[in-house]
Formats: C-alpha cells, sequence, structure tokens
C-alpha cells in the first residue's frame, strides 16, 4: 500500500529547480542523474498577465512497478510503506529497470555504474526528517503528505 | 563524528544563515537556518559541496609567466605569492605614493577588511562593484530621504500590494524575501510587475505592465500625476514629513496615464485601474525602488520616482510598508567593531573624482569605472596596483577590452578569489581564497527590524591551498608592516575584540547561530518621525537641496528613448534563479541544470529575421561577434534582446563554462563610461546590437 506522494503547491513553486540539486546534493549524485523535474506548460495570456504554472515529477511509486518486476537481482524493491528503491549493493547497474518504467525514471549513476531513483529520501523518514527536496524547498510549495490525509 | 555547524551561505551575496552537518572534514547535510529560513535555499545553496570539490579553480596561489592574459602560470607557496606582492606594493608605494594603489571587493558585510587594509596602505582608493549595481537606486534613496538604500526593510509579506520595476524579485532571488512575496500573495495580496519582457516573477503578477525598454520613468511619473490628481495620496503624512510637493505636482502636470500609455506602449484603461487599486490598498503598498538599476540614462529618476510613491502611499515605518532598518543602537545595545576603526582614512583625495569632481556620489566607496580614466591618463594622479577580492570587474563591468587597456598601466594586478575570474586570469597573481565551506567571516550586524549580528564559521577544512581573506590581508599587512591595523592573530581573537562592546560573546551564537538585539520588531512612532530623514531639511525632499546645490534638477524632464536602427535591439540582461551572474557558471551542479545562455526574440522579429527556435544567432556590436541560440517568444518587446548575464567565459581552464554562451557586457562596446550623471550607475541597457541568422547553422541536411 501506498503511503505518501509528494504533493506541489503549484501557487508558491517560483520553478527555481531548488528541489531538484537539493535533491542531488543529498544524494551526492554526479553530473548526469537527475531523480525530480520541474516542468510548466507554455505561457498563456489570463486577463492579460502571460501565465504558467509549474509541475514537479519524481517517481510515482507504483502500486506494482515494473522496475520492481524487471530487475534481474531483486535489487528493486518495494517497501511496505509503497516506497520503491534501489538496493544498491545488489544492483549491476543493467538498467533493465530505466527501460521498463513507463517514464524511464530509474537514472544511471556513472560514479556507481548502480541505478538510482527517487526513494522518498526513505533514510531522512526513517530517521523522523522530511525528504531533502521538501526541508529545503525554496518557497516550501513542496510537501510529503501521506495518502491518508489526501 | 557529526557535527552540526551554523554558517552562512557564500554561494551569492544574499549570504543565506545556513546550518552544516559535516562528518570526517565532509559535507554531510546543508540546509537554511531552522529559525530564519525553516530549512530552504535556494538551488545554488546546495551546490557548495560541489564547489569545494571542484578541482577547476585554483589549487594553490599563481603568479603569470607569460603576458597578460596568456594563462601561463606558476604555482607558487603562500610565502612566495604574498612577499612577491608586498614587494610590488613596497615599489609602487615608493615610486607613486600609496595612494596608486587602489583595492575593490564585493559591498556587503565583508568588505571591513579590504576597506581597512587599502586605509593601513594610506591609499583612499576603496571602492566596490556598485556602480555596475544599485548605485542609482542608493543615491536616489539619499537625495529623498537622507538615508541610503539598505535605509529601509520592506514588509512585503505584510503588504497588500508590491509593485515591480523590473525588479525581477522571483528570479534574483533571496530565499527570506521570496517567501514574503509568496506569504503575501497566499494572503490575497496584489502584484504589479513592470518590464520589457515575461518571468518568473511576472507570471505571478495580477498586473503585468510589458513595457517598452527605458520607460519605466514614463510610467511611474504617471502614477504620481494619478495619485495625486485623484488626491489618492496621504495628504497628513506629505504634509507632516516631506518638502516640495507643490513643486512635484507641477512638474507632473503633463504626464497622465494617457500621456504615459503611448510612451510605454501598454492601455491607459489599465494604468487607471492599477491607481484606483494602490489608492485603496494604502498605506500597505510597496514600491520597490529597484536592485540592480543601472540601465537606462534615466534610471536614477526613475528610482528617485518610484521611492516618491512610497512616500506618497505613506507607507513609512507601517506594517506592510518601508519600514527604518534599526542598528543595535535602537535596541540600546551595541554593534560590533570593524577594523576600519584602526586603520584612520587618509586624507588624499579620491583618484575615482568622487567627493571633489563628482560631488553628488557618496565618497565610502566611490565609482570602480571611474579609476579606468584615472589609470588611463595619470590625473588627478597615476593608480599602478590594483587589488580586487571576490569582484571580476570584467563581467562586472562593460567593455572588458577597454578595462584591459587601462589596466595595462599598472605594475600589479592582483586577483583573490575563490574561484577563476575573467580578471583574475589577467591578473598578474592569483591568490586563492578558501571557499564560504572552508573559510571563517568576520562577525557582521544586519539591521532590520530586528537587528541581529551574524557570522560565518569554517565548516571543514580547506580542501587545497587556500586560505581566509582575513589570513591573506595579515599577511600582506605584516610584510609592509602595518601590523598594528592587523594585530589578531586568529579568528577567535579577532571575534573576541569585535564583540567586546557588543556585551556578547561567541557563546549566545550558538543557541541559533545569530545574536538578536531585540524579540520583537522594533517601530518607531510614525507620528515622531522627526530627526529620522538624514536630509539638510530633515524632511523627505521631493525637491533635494543637496541636488539643486550641486546642479542637478530634482526631476529630469523625461526623453523618450531611443528606438533601436532598423536591424538593431537593444540589448538587455537579467538573472537566473540557477546562477549568482558568472561565479557558478562552472559549478558542476549548476552547470548542468544550466549550461549555457539563449537569446531571448521576439517571435515575429525573429519571422522578419527568418530565425527559428533553436537557431544560432550572430548578435555584433563594434568588433565583436558572439554566437548563442534563439529563443523565440511572445512576451518580450520587439524593440529588446534578452540574455541571462555571466555566461560567455573565455577561461579554459574552467572547461564547462569555456565559450559556453553569450557574454552581455563584452557586447557592450565603448559603453564603460557611459554612466548616470546624477546616480553614478552604469547605463547598462543602453547598446543596441546587430542579430542576424548565424552562418554557424547547419546548411547540410545528410549526416553519413
Ligand atoms: S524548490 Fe520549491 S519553489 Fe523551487 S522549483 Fe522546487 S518546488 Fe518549486
Ligand atoms: S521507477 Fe517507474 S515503474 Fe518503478 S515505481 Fe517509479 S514510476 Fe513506477
Ligand atoms: S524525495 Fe528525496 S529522492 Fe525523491 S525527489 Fe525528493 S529529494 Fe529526491
Ligand atoms: S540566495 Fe542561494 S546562493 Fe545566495 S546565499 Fe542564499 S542560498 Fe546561498
Amino acid at each position: 500500500m501506498n503511503t505518501y506522494t509528494l504533493y506541489l503547491n503549484s501557487k508558491r513553486c517560483i520553478g527555481c529547480h531548488g528541489c531538484v540539486v537539493h535533491c542531488k546534493a543529498n544524494k551526492n549524485l554526479p553530473v548526469g542523474p537527475i531523480l525530480c523535474e520541474i516542468s510548466h506548460e507554455p505561457l498563456k495570456s489570463v486577463r492579460g498577465v502571460p501565465k504558467t504554472e509549474f509541475k514537479f515529477r519524481s517517481c510515482y511509486h507504483c502500486e506494482d512497478p515494473f522496475c520492481v518486476t524487471i530487475c534481474p537481482t531483486g535489487a528493486m524493491k518495494k517497501r511496505e510503506d509503497g516506497i520503491v528503491y534501489v538496493e544498491t549493493a545488489k544492483c549491476i547497474g543493467c538498467m533493465a529497470c530505466a527501460g521498463a518504467c513507463p517514464w524511464g525514471i530509474p537514472q544511471h549513476n556513472p560514479e556507481t555504474n548502480k541505478a538510482v531513483k527517487c526513494d522518498y529520501c526513505m533514510d531522512r523518514l526513517d530517521a523522523g526528517l522530511q525528504p531533502a527536496c521538501v526541508t529545503k524547498c525554496t518557497t516550501h510549495a513542496l510537501k510529503l503528505v501521506s495518502m491518508q490525509e489526501v | 563524528m557529526k557535527k552540526s555547524i551554523w554558517s552562512m551561505c557564500g554561494i551569492c551575496t544574499v549570504r543565506c544563515p545556513i546550518r552544516v552537518e559535516v562528518e570526517d572534514n565532509t559535507v554531510t547535510w546543508l540546509e537554511g537556518n531552522q529559525h530564519i529560513l525553516k530549512g530552504a535555499l535556494c538551488a545554488k545553496g546546495s551546490a557548495g559541496p560541489a564547489l569545494v570539490a571542484d578541482k577547476e579553480r585554483p589549487q594553490q596561489p599563481l603568479i603569470r609567466k607569460g603576458g597578460r592574459g596568456a594563462g601561463r602560470w606558476e604555482a607558487v607557496s603562500w610565502e612566495f605569492a604574498l612577499d612577491y606582492v608586498a614587494d610590488k606594493l613596497k615599489t609602487i608605494i615608493e615610486h607613486h605614493g600609496p595612494e596608486a594603489i587602489m583595492a575593490s571587493s564585493r559591498g556587503g558585510p565583508f568588505h571591513d577588511v579590504v576597506k581597512a587594509f587599502t586605509h593601513a596602505l594610506g591609499s583612499p582608493n576603496y571602492t566596490d562593484h556598485d556602480s555596475a549595481c544599485g548605485r542609482n537606486v542608493h543615491h536616489a534613496s539619499l537625495s529623498l530621504f537622507g538615508l541610503g538604500r539598505k535605509g529601509f526593510i520592506y514588509d512585503i509579506k505584510n503588504a497588500k500590494h508590491l509593485v515591480l520595476f523590473g525588479r525581477n524579485i522571483l528570479s534574483s532571488l533571496r530565499p527570506a524575501e521570496v517567501n514574503q512575496v509568496m506569504d503575501m500573495l497566499d494572503k490575497g495580496g496584489k502584484l504589479t510587475y513592470v518590464d520589457v519582457r515575461q518571468t518568473l516573477t511576472g507570471i505571478k503578477a495580477t498586473n503585468f505592465f510589458q513595457v517598452r525598454p527605458g520607460t519605466d520613468y514614463a510610467l511611474a511619473l504617471a502614477l504620481i500625476h494619478e495619485i495625486i490628481k485623484a488626491e489618492g495620496y496621504d495628504a497628513d503624512f506629505v504634509e507632516h514629513y516631506t518638502s516640495g510637493f507643490d513643486e512635484l505636482a507641477y512638474f507632473v502636470e503633463n504626464y497622465s496615464a494617457e500621456w504615459a500609455a503611448k510612451e510605454c506602449g501598454i492601455k491607459a484603461k489599465d494604468i487607471h485601474e492599477l491607481v484606483d487599486q494602490l489608492i485603496g490598498d494604502r498605506p500597505k503598498v510597496i514600491f520597490h525602488p529597484g536592485w540592480m538599476l543601472s540601465r537606462y540614462n534615466d534610471s536614477f529618476y526613475a528610482s528617485r520616482a518610484l521611492n516618491c510613491l512610497n512616500a506618497l502611499m505613506g507607507n513609512i515605518e507601517v506594517e506592510g510598508g518601508l519600514v527604518f532598518a534599526k542598528g543595535a543602537g535602537d535596541c540600546g545595545g551595541k554593534g560590533p567593531r570593524s577594523l576600519t576603526e584602526l586603520s584612520p582614512k587618509p586624507a588624499a583625495k579620491r583618484a575615482d573624482g568622487v567627493g571633489e569632481v563628482y560631488k553628488q556620489f557618496e565618497k565610502g566607496t566611490g565609482l570602480f569605472h571611474l579609476f579606468y580614466q584615472a589609470m588611463a591618463t595619470a590625473k588627478p594622479y597615476p593608480i599602478k596596483g590594483i587589488i580586487c577580492v571576490r569582484h571580476d570587474p570584467f563581467s562586472c563591468f562593460p567593455d572588458p577590452q577597454a578595462q584591459k587597456e587601462a589596466l595595462d598601466n599598472c605594475d600589479l594586478i592582483v586577483s583573490v578569489d575563490t574561484h577563476y575570474s575573467e580578471f583574475g586570469w589577467y591578473a598578474d597573481v592569483i591568490l586563492p581564497e578558501s571557499t564560504y565551506l572552508e573559510r571563517d567571516s568576520m562577525i557582521a550586524l544586519q539591521k532590520g527590524m530586528k537587528p541581529r549580528m551574524i557570522m560565518r564559521n569554517k565548516v571543514i577544512e580547506p580542501q587545497a591551498d587556500t586560505l581566509d581573506l582575513y589570513s591573506i590581508i595579515k599577511g600582506l599587512a605584516t610584510r609592509l608592516g602595518l601590523d598594528q591595523y592587523f594585530p589578531h592573530s586568529t579568528m577567535q581573537e579577532l571575534w573576541g575584540w569585535q564583540l567586546e562592546p557588543t556585551g556578547f560573546s561567541l557563546t549566545d551564537f550558538e543557541k541559533k547561530g545569530f545574536v538578536e538585539y531585540a524579540d520583537k520588531p522594533v517601530m518607531y512612532d510614525r507620528d515622531k518621525l522627526e530627526g529620522k530623514f538624514k536630509t539638510p531639511s530633515g524632511k523627505i525632499e521631493i525637491i533635494s537641496q543637496k541636488l539643486t546645490e550641486w546642479g542637478f534638477p530634482s526631476w529630469k524632464p523625461y526623453e523618450s528613448p531611443a528606438k533601436p536602427p532598423k536591424g538593431k535591439y537593444r540589448l538587455v540582461f537579467g538573472r537566473s534563479p540557477l546562477h549568482a551572474h558568472s561565479q557558478t557558471i562552472n559549478n558542476p551542479l549548476l552547470n548542468e541544470m544550466m549550461p549555457e545562455n539563449t537569446l531571448w526574440i521576439n517571435t515575429r522579429e525573429a519571422g522578419k529575421m527568418g530565425v527559428a527556435e533553436g537557431d544560432f544567432v550572430d548578435v555584433i556590436s563594434g568588433d565583436v561577434t558572439s554566437v548563442i541560440t534563439a529563443k523565440l517568444t511572445d512576451f518580450i518587446h520587439p524593440e529588446a534582446v534578452y540574455t541571462v548575464h555571466g555566461f560567455g567565459r573565455q577561461i579554459p581552464l574552467q572547461t564547462r563554462a569555456y565559450h559556453a554562451g553569450m557574454s552581455d557586457q563584452k557586447l557592450m562596446k565603448g559603453q564603460l563610461q557611459n554612466m548616470d550623471p546624477v546616480g553614478g550607475g552604469l547605463n547598462l541597457c543602453e547598446t543596441f546590437v546587430t542579430v542576424r541568422k548565424s552562418s554557424k547553422n547547419h546548411q547540410r541536411k545528410v549526416e553519413l
């Protein structure tokens, strides 16, 4: 059962990409893998003001994740609370998970030659903290919500 | 062992308070100080550890071997480098006197040590980067309020309406301020945004005006006109605290909304609607007077008009308005000591002419670009040595080629910086400063509604052979026999000395990372603001006595900005939230997010040139041609082309940034001395460039 989701209050988000860099810095990732993204539709005029809103996307932590099924070594796992994560020690860097994921979410870390993806910063969650992107979002627009709250 | 250390971000000059976790001399976590920022940091703030790890920054002192700018360096020890610089300085002093040496640093709380060193040498010639930044705003504010640009705090979160003229507040961002803006919007506050293009800020606006470039002053005058006409100003406040209102009313008589609408290319009806809103929202309306307003040749007056609108709104010292920045004294306390107290200001006249030829400019920092004239002409006397600390004039001021020609009259050029700057690459000596995570900095006072002392603690030991600024300066001072001005041998000693008069000690910083002088915001009695405005009359001088005395009008009759000649565009520039000007372009993580800039071109104009999205275009000015990728948008004025400042770097050792994108300042040919005569800011948006489809686009469609 999925417990968590990341919710973006797009009214507050300013599209600064802080979350993307906060995430990379937290996981000490080199240039290459990017675990979340900020995007927007083209600007449209709303009462004379060209407007758009930002969207945030990381891994969807699917109910039945293709990435988990396809992983040949069992490195890609789903926890009790729904978090889909890579057990790095078992990962052989074949990137079958990225091929199986409809959105190509898992990323290759060239330094470790392993897959890496959003794991809702489960080490931080387990320590009673919030994910890096949530804690450090420039405008406090990102929230980790548990499904019960939704 | 894991440690948690309070410190201060130093990627950009906002200097956000941070908390850093460190294990085995490695940063494992870094966040905004919970007490002030609730964890928030910008993207750049998280790229600090990447800066530390980056081997493409100077790793030890370097002395030039080949010709200037040739890029041949000899790595030397600190002993050698400091001896070398000190010897050169001595020779210059012997032949030309100490005033032949100038120094510049970033403005802000840490300029003290550089200024103290300049004065200790016996030179009055300390300066900073501000003539390419906030000088117009600063001088405009001084002429009106008698207080500089930092004299007021903007209580944005409690405002009902924030009006921004080109102040792209959510992109050239300060995290604490951004949160104030978002809080204001969440509470139903209005945002009015005026610019030549749509921005990250403008997309959040209630009212958006895309104006013709260079017409900000026109719109500001029209707002004054309409507010006065509707008697929508705070008459009591104006009566009590201002002088010259009648002259202003007379001056703006012809500047109606209808007139401005034509001039700016917007609708009169929208201006009227804005005026109605402003009157309804008064006094909780804030007109931002501009941050980096070195743009057009009337930017000083535009800023003055915006600040005058603040006075008309009667928003001074009210919640949701402009609040006097309080110092330690306002709380019955004392601020920390500064090193400049130890080295008296030399009596010699400044070489930039500020205070003599240019009485209208504040003497404290003068104007950097004017020193180039002194170098070139040896008048009023020669400048032979220059030290730039964490300041890259080639990335900051127009026309680096012209700057190099002036600098060639110098016998010594020194760059102190954490990264290779374009200026440093041309220098004789590079003294690498430790990055902000590897150095301590002096304690500084931050004025505000709740004034506080802030400090930066070193969180890890330097990863390369670099030093903190105090050690570098002290090392030079010692060699020059100026020990008495820098008597403290460790940072702890210096901090202790700084704190002596304050009654606080270092342990008081342990709880939150800063020390506050007050628990609650300190507000003056709004009915007793007499004496708070430091103008000659003690009032807000709508007609400034000093400007009159110096022979400048307080209000300049509006002149319509030139239209670009056929085939040319006005080059305007700005910032992205991912880079701090030129300083971060080579940072691995930030470079990954934004490796180069583009040229924004109005879609229809691009169509005329046959330029499609993603095409290469040539941008030409004088003998400079740059190639850049075109980005087409409907949301930029057809007279302007826009780019993000800081790119187009030419330092081969910065492999990521090398020749990536285009440099705006290199295209500002012949603009080095084009300054606002009253405000002192450079006119950085007064360059017209030719744009054409580049021959670099692939014509061959076959790749076999
Ligand atoms: S850090 Fe926050 S405000 Fe910035 S883009 Fe990410 S979600 Fe949006
Ligand atoms: S990586 Fe793809 S398939 Fe796997 S959980 Fe995430 S979104 Fe689903
Ligand atoms: S939850 Fe953690 S891993 Fe996922 S996007 Fe946010 S910072 Fe990255
Ligand atoms: S705005 Fe960003 S880069 Fe600048 S000091 Fe703050 S966190 Fe650092």
